[in-house]
């Protein structure tokens, strides 16, 4: 399955690119499995915030093929 | 409801009486604005610009949940949304919010719920340039005290 990453602010310095896409084995994953992954087993950023497909959600949330899941550092907007 | 990020700066008098001009007459009593505008300081050092960034459909879609929400919470007519992103500089505007309603208790309470909730949840990061040409991201915003808190799910709840 693939899975488009995005990533946003600080996270997109810290990833050194603005999105790939993570093509994982079998039909189901998870947010933390492709964190793993991206970051080459690096522990998440503690106030990291996580969203698929534009909804907020965690690290533990199943992701399936064409998913859309975003890292960002908490927002400043307003 | 509205909803706009754009780039383009706006004039938000001119903003709000070109939508107040759209809305039935005579069906408000009152509108509450609040503006956000740039500071030239922030954490204890000068700033000479700003980049915003967002994330586009994520960003409207949460800001036009919160209306609605606003709108079931509160007896409003209408409500108005217009926040920039891009390069900006002190004095110009970010955000607009212009609530309508028949009594001004209702349009006050849902203003300030639009934009407090809007500064915790809406994905909008600020990059600031201070005079030196040093960047940094902002990493929080300042807390109105009597925030709502916004749990995980979307839900609120108030504390003061």
């Amino acid at each position: 399955m693939n899975v488009t990453v995005r990533y946003f602010a600080s996270m997109r310095d810290r990833m050194g690119c603005a999105d790939e896409v993570v093509s994982i084995g079998g039909d189901a994953s998870t947010v933390a499995a492709v964190w793993a992954i991206v970051s080459e087993d690096k522990p998440m950023p503690p106030s990291t915030l996580i969203a698929v497909n534009m909804a907020y959600t965690d690290a533990a949330a199943a992701l399936k093929d064409g998913d859309e899941l975003a890292f960002f550092p908490p927002v400043t907007g307003g | 409801m509205k909803v706009v990020v754009q780039e383009s700066p706006f004039e938000p008098g001119q903003v709000v009486a070109d939508y107040q001009n759209s809305l039935p007459r005579g069906k408000h009593g009152g509108v509450v604005t609040f503006v956000g505008t740039m500071r030239d300081f922030n954490d204890g050092q000068d700033v000479a610009a700003m980049r915003l960034d967002y994330y586009p459909g994520m960003t409207e879609k949460h800001i036009e949940q919160v209306c609605e929400e606003a709108a079931q919470r509160w007896d409003i007519v209408d409500s108005l949304v217009v926040h920039r992103h891009g390069d900006m500089y002190p004095n110009d505007a970010i955000v607009l919010v212009a609530v309508w309603s028949a009594h001004r208790a209702n349009a006050f309470d849902a203003c300030r719920f639009i934009i407090n909730y809007l500064k915790e949840r809406a994905p909008f990061w600020k990059c600031e340039t201070t005079p030196a040409g040093h960047k940094r991201w902002v990493e929080h915003n300042s807390r109105d005290p009597k925030a709502e808190v916004v749990s995980g799910n979307g839900s609120a709840q108030t504390v003061e």
